[in-house]
């Protein structure tokens, strides 16, 4: 039995990125710099490892996909040459929100069939955390976030899954197919080699237009404008242990 | 009977005591609840919920609700969007919101999809909420968010009859005490709430006596310049423990195995705004700076005048930890015992 794996992948800007905002409330994306949502790439990575290991039983395969215009175009070769075999693209230059991209992944899940989805915890730029949790309710599928160890069993009929929680660990068990999102401590991704960037130009790339998504419902969750932060009075510095005590006492924090 | 105009905050799993931020999600339950002119109740869901309920009551909720099952006894994610949903099969609310946490943070976007219904994740206040229509479902909710690890910050729009949120919990307050407000159990006619393919194995955590990060008031975190478990992380500890304060790490001290993920506090672990937050050989990186720089006073000692942590501290110390902060602990036990 040979494993599939999908992996939703994020254009956002570098992770670096100092990111202006334009008058009109909206980013300035004139200088950005992009790359593949840092916890995509852990995402990516695991998937590759996963792939690796299934070769005694039947080896695997690993698209990624991307919901996004063009300009995405660089991220998915970014991602072809860490290892991924093809790659597919919901074409489109609109502002999604997170269920409506969750439903575009449900469409390319339905057309793939993977057996499981290893997507990040959350997009660096919007931060929100909602698209795999939709996607595996929209699919009624079980889910396991956060994840810093990932294990498949039984030849790809289930996995183990320990997630990163605020209490501490949970370790639960999924049977495939399933949605695994990837935290921080669930490898180190590795970087691309250059025969790695050579063939990724030659991996098939599929384009989806939008509308054979079908409907996936309006938009409903939008972000009006972007602002800075309110300026935070400058703090002082003390000269000593004594000076610092002093301070905290005036506050009454002592 | 719930109406067009009500909230409903949802608190689970809950525990007991409960969560400092469980109780401060009602704030935004009553402030959301007097823009709509509508009143706020609360779901609680659980194994606990009974005694969670009884400390939620006083906190002037219209209706309390509690909700057990058989299948939230541990958490899945599946299991607690599934009691939810039944909980509100033939209620109506304009708002579903609960604190974030990294349960609600998986369910609350399931339940989304169940009720369709659009999201908003870990807000930061509620700037407006309106229902234009009720009768044809038109109505929007602006929420304020962070975005690009704290960075910034955005107006999110939701629109609909429906709007469902998390809420990031050091910017609420609980709503004040009064008379307990009625305690309801529900029962749920479904079988079954788990979902046949998912398996909750085991959970563990660290013992510690210290406060939890997102509970306490005083939060000293132990950065990289620590130099390790035999070295200053006992120091911060013992500041720690002089204060009552929860002890904190970066994410390079969680990697290096010096101290477990529950105490991350950034981007990738526990937002906190406490009252007063010592950072010790922490350098600032802005995941760093994500996930406390709305703390009250913040307090940093390191030897680098250029680490990015003073950009943000109200009080700065630029100095060896190991001599800073022995001399630090001293002192303040000194001026305990004086006291
Ligand atoms: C996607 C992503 C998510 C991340 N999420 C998080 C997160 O949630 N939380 C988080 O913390 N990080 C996060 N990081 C990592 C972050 O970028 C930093 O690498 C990390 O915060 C650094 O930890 P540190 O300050 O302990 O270590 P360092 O950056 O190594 O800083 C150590 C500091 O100690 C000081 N020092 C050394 N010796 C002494 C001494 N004797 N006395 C006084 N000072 C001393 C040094 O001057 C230095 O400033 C994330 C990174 C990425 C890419
Ligand atoms: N436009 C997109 N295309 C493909 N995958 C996405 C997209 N947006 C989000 N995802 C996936 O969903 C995860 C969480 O994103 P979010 O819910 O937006 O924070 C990301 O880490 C990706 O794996």
């Amino acid at each position: 039995m040979s494993l599939k794996l999908l992996v939703p992948i994020k254009r956002t800007p570098h992770r670096d990125s100092r990111i202006r905002i334009a008058a009109d409330g909206a980013l300035d994306t004139a200088n950005l710099k992009y790359e593949v949502n840092p916890f995509d790439e852990l995402a990516v990575e695991e998937a590759l490892r996963i792939k690796e290991s299934a070769e005694p039983f039947g080896g695997g395969e690993l698209v990624v996909v991307t919901v996004g215009g063009e300009a995405c175009h660089q991220q998915i070769l970014a991602a072809l040459a860490m290892g991924a075999d093809r790659a597919l693209r919901v074409d489109t230059d609109e502002p999604l929100d997170s269920a409506q991209i969750a439903r575009c992944l449900a469409v390319v899940v339905e057309r793939e069939s993977p057996d499981l989805v290893l997507t990040g915890k959350l997009a660096y730029d919007d931060e929100n955390g909602q698209v795999p949790a939709m996607l595996a309710e929209m699919l009624d599928w079980p889910q396991a976030t956060q994840a810093s160890s990932v294990e498949i069993l039984d030849g790809g009929k289930r996995a183990r899954v320990v997630c990163e929680v605020d209490s501490g660990l949970d370790e639960v068990e999924l049977e495939l197919p399933a949605v695994i999102t990837a935290d921080l401590r669930l490898n180190e991704p590795r970087y691309a080699s250059l025969p790695g960037i050579m063939r990724a130009k030659r991996k098939p790339l599929d384009v989806m237009p939008l509308a054979d998504a079908g409907d996936i419902g309006g938009g409903r969750a939008r972000v009006l404008s972007y602002r800075e932060l309110p300026p935070k009075p400058a703090g002082v510095r003390v000269e000593s242990v004594d000076e610092l005590i002093g301070k905290l006492q005036e506050r009454k924090l002592l | 009977m719930a109406e067009h105009s009500d909230i409903l905050i949802v608190i689970g799993p809950a525990s007991s005591p409960v969560k400092k931020g469980d109780l401060a999600a009602l704030g935004l339950g009553k402030a959301a609840s007097e823009k709509t002119g509508g009143a706020f109740d609360a779901l609680v869901l659980g194994p606990h919920a009974a005694e969670a309920a009884a400390e939620v009551a006083p906190h002037g909720a219209r209706t309390v609700f509690t909700l057990d099952h058989p299948d939230l006894a541990t958490y899945t994610a599946e299991a607690y969007a599934r009691a939810a949903h039944a909980f509100l099969d033939g209620r109506t609310y304009r708002l579903i919101a609960a604190a974030t946490s990294s349960s609600t943070r998986e369910y609350l976007p399931r339940l989304a999809v169940r009720l369709d219904a659009p999201m908003a994740s870990d807000v930061l206040a509620l700037d407006d909420i309106a229902l234009d229509d009720v009768a044809a479902g038109d109505g929007t909710a602006t929420f304020t968010r962070a975005v690009f690890v704290g960075n910034l910050l955005s107006t999110v729009e939701l629109s609909g009859a429906l709007a469902i949120a998390t809420c990031r919990a050091s910017e609420f307050d609980p709503p004040e005490t009064g008379a307990a407000s009625p305690v309801e159990a529900v029962a749920l006619s479904d079988a079954s709430l788990a979902h046949p393919r998912k398996k909750f194995v085991s959970t563990s955590q660290a013992k510690t006596e210290r406060p939890e990060l997102t509970e306490a008031e005083v939060v000293v975190t132990a950065g990289r310049g620590t130099k390790g478990p035999d070295k200053g992380i006992p120091l911060a500890e013992e500041l720690a423990d002089l204060l009552g304060a929860a002890l904190g790490s970066t994410r390079a001290v969680v990697d290096a195995g010096w101290l477990p993920n529950e105490f991350q506090v950034g981007q990738t672990g526990k937002i906190i705004a406490p009252k007063l937050y010592i950072a010790i050989g922490v350098s600032g990186a802005i995941q760093h700076l994500a996930g406390m720089r709305n703390s009250k006073t913040i307090v940093a000692i390191n030897k680098d005048p250029e680490a990015p942590i003073f950009e943000v501290a109200d009080f700065g110390l630029v100095a060896d930890l190991f001599e800073a902060v022995p001399e630090l602990i001293a002192k303040v036990r000194e001026l305990r015992r004086e006291a």
